[in-house]
């Protein structure tokens, strides 16, 4: 491939499949937290750094 | 008996080659910084050397670390290290700051305004920002996984080796060593030795993780994560350089033209990302709930807000080169991904704003609390300021101007240095089993100081910043530019004044930090009112006069 073709592939690949990959993987780790039964997890998390009072 | 000969030997192999470089070496700057390698080893060979119990040896006890405690010496040595480099980087940052106003200031060779800027930014960036990041992430990362730091002699080596790393790059810009790239700074050999560092940094933090006893890996870690694995990447990438000699402090970028320039801001802007941000955030999100003794005001969010920075901020950087030979799409690009980077950055305010819910009572209670509110609040503030400055045709003013320094100096002091010293003052009583702090009041001190520095600093900067856009794109009537450079600066004399001013308040406020560490170590108590007492009047304490019957 010359250099003008492989800079051409890429960048279709780069605003089709690629940018669409992207934005997949991206929705599904923000609604990750958001999935059933995830609440008191997050609850549970958030909380954690309270267990031990006593830091040393 | 054996491992000690055998650290011996590296550090005496380490201390034959640095002579051999420095006899052969092909500058004279790079025989000094050999000469500094040389002193290290050295100092490594006495100590190791020294330090080895060798009565336990010879009776063959086997020294274990103790896991039920938390291993917290490479935390209080990196507290004094932040500490220190800070105060260094701010006293360089106001000379710099006098000599814009006073170029009398100037002191040629290696005292000049060239050199002096990448030692400042350096300094507070690196070995302030730094030391603070590497100190809390071992502290964040060892009560949130509830295990003690993995690999110890590592830890002890990446904190060591970050301070040499200081050190070479500190007095090369002041001998004038530079690659000349903003932010990345030191030549080859000192990138290389980095990256040891960092690898070694990488391992320390990942083993820890590994070795939790939690389930659940609290965000804090997420955001120190990313922040150790993606400059990781960005420095190999950005410093892939060819050196002229082996021997030698010269090298040449491989990248060149407008590839260079893209590779070397796609660095710089995700340096702001994922060092001065992401590495920044996990503090906020662990210091913030802890002072303020209440969770995080949601976890959910703060989720959304790490995934969201990480797929933003790394397409940001081609913002600083609008108007430049980059193709148009990229700066479009570079602007559009700026803009969007609003709902995260907000979203992550909001978090740690909210988490005082219920409790704002603490912000007038609490010096310490007040300080993070104001560090949070200037991380919402300079984040939208920064996105609004990549929109083109505001660029088209802002850009190359003062209005950019303001805008990196209300981030910088305003939200990383708040944050960072009000970790150090919830760090230290901890850290040194101490009571409470030497005095609360001089932290209420600090906070005005800081917080007034930071307003003179950003207004005057503001003032300036447009002046020179203004006056840099004025035509006259006969079609010429209308003012030269150097009227420009002229017209600066008393806006340079005013951040210098801003500058100095700033510097006083962290010698009062230093007072105050350095007391607290000491274990001294200061008798001092406290900040907040629940109102008693005596008088009206007691039982209600009989009324006679009328």
């Amino acid at each position: 491939m010359s250099g003008h073709s492989v800079y051409d592939n890429l960048r279709h690949i780069a605003d089709s499949w690629g940018l669409m990959a992207m934005l997949v993987v991206f929705v599904v780790l923000c609604l990750w937290p958001f999935r059933p039964g995830a609440k008191s997890l997050n609850q549970e998390a958030a909380e954690a750094i309270f267990k031990d009072d006593s830091d040393d | 008996m054996v491992k000690v000969v055998s650290g011996a030997g590296i550090w005496l192999a380490i201390l034959l080659l640095a002579v051999i470089a420095i006899a052969g070496a092909q500058d004279s700057g790079f025989a000094i910084h050999m000469t500094i390698v040389a002193i290290a080893a050295l100092i490594g060979l006495v100590v190791s050397v020294n330090k080895a119990d060798y009565a336990a040896i010879a009776k063959g006890i086997l020294r274990t670390p103790d896991e039920t405690r938390y291993d917290d010496d490479p935390i209080r040595w990196g507290v004094i290290a932040t500490v220190f480099w800070g105060m260094a980087g701010f006293l360089a940052g106001l000379f710099i700051a006098l000599q814009l106003a006073y170029p009398l200031l100037n002191l040629e060779p290696f005292f000049n305004f060239g050199r002096l800027r990448p030692l400042h930014t350096s300094a507070v960036i690196f070995a302030f920002g730094g030391n603070a990041l590497i100190a809390t992430s071992f502290y964040v990362v060892q009560r949130t996984c509830r295990a003690r730091l993995a690999f110890p002699q590592l830890a002890r080596f990446v904190f060591w080796g970050y301070q040499l790393f200081i050190v070479l790059a500190a007095t090369g810009y002041l001998l004038g060593i530079s690659q000349s790239k903003e932010y990345a700074e030191p030549e080859w050999y000192v990138d290389w030795w980095l990256t040891i560092v960092w690898v070694a940094y990488l391992v320390v933090f990942v083993g820890t993780i590994l070795k939790r006893k939690e389930p659940h890996i609290y965000v804090a870690n997420w955001f120190y994560l990313s922040f150790i694995i993606t400059v990781a990447m960005l420095h190999l990438v950005n410093n892939v350089d060819i050196p002229v000699s082996l021997l030698g402090s010269k090298s040449y970028p491989f990248f060149g033209g407008v590839q260079g320039a893209l590779v070397q801001w796609w660095y710089g802007h995700n340096a702001v990302g994922f060092f001065l941000t992401a590495g920044f955030l996990a503090m906020m999100y662990y210091f913030v709930p802890k002072q303020a003794e209440r969770p995080i005001y949601s976890y959910r969010l703060s989720i959304i807000h790490f995934w969201a920075l990480i797929f933003l901020y790394i397409w940001a950087g081609p913002h600083h080169l609008h108007y430049t030979a980059l193709p148009d799409w990229a700066q479009t690009l570079g602007m559009v991904f700026s803009i969007m980077l609003w709902m995260p950055s907000w979203g992550g305010m909001i978090n740690g704003l909210m988490t005082l819910n219920g409790a704002w009572d603490k912000v007038r209670t609490d010096p310490i609390i007040r300080m993070m509110v104001m560090s949070v609040a200037f991380y919402g503030m300079s984040t939208f300021e920064g996105p609004m400055m990549s929109i083109k045709s505001v660029n088209s003013l802002s850009h190359y101007t003062d209005w950019t320094i303001g805008h990196v100096h209300s981030g910088a002091l305003g939200w990383n240095g708040l944050i960072t010293f009000s970790a150090i003052y919830f760090l230290v009583p901890r850290l040194w089993k101490r009571e409470r702090l030497y005095s609360i009041r001089m932290v209420n001190w600090h906070f005005w100081l800081a917080t007034l520095g930071i307003v003179f600093y950003a207004a005057s900067m503001w003032v300036a910043g447009i002046t020179q856009g203004l006056m840099w794109r004025e035509y006259g009537a006969d079609g010429y530019l209308v003012n030269s450079f150097a009227d420009t600066v002229a017209a600066l004399h008393w806006e340079y004044v005013a951040r210098a001013f801003g500058g100095a308040l700033y510097l006083a406020g962290a010698v009062l930090l230093v007072i105050n560490v350095w007391r607290t170590i000491l274990g001294h108590l200061r008798q001092e009112a406290p900040m907040h007492n629940a109102t008693f009047n005596e008088a009206a304490d007691r039982p209600a006069a009989p009324v006679p019957a009328e």
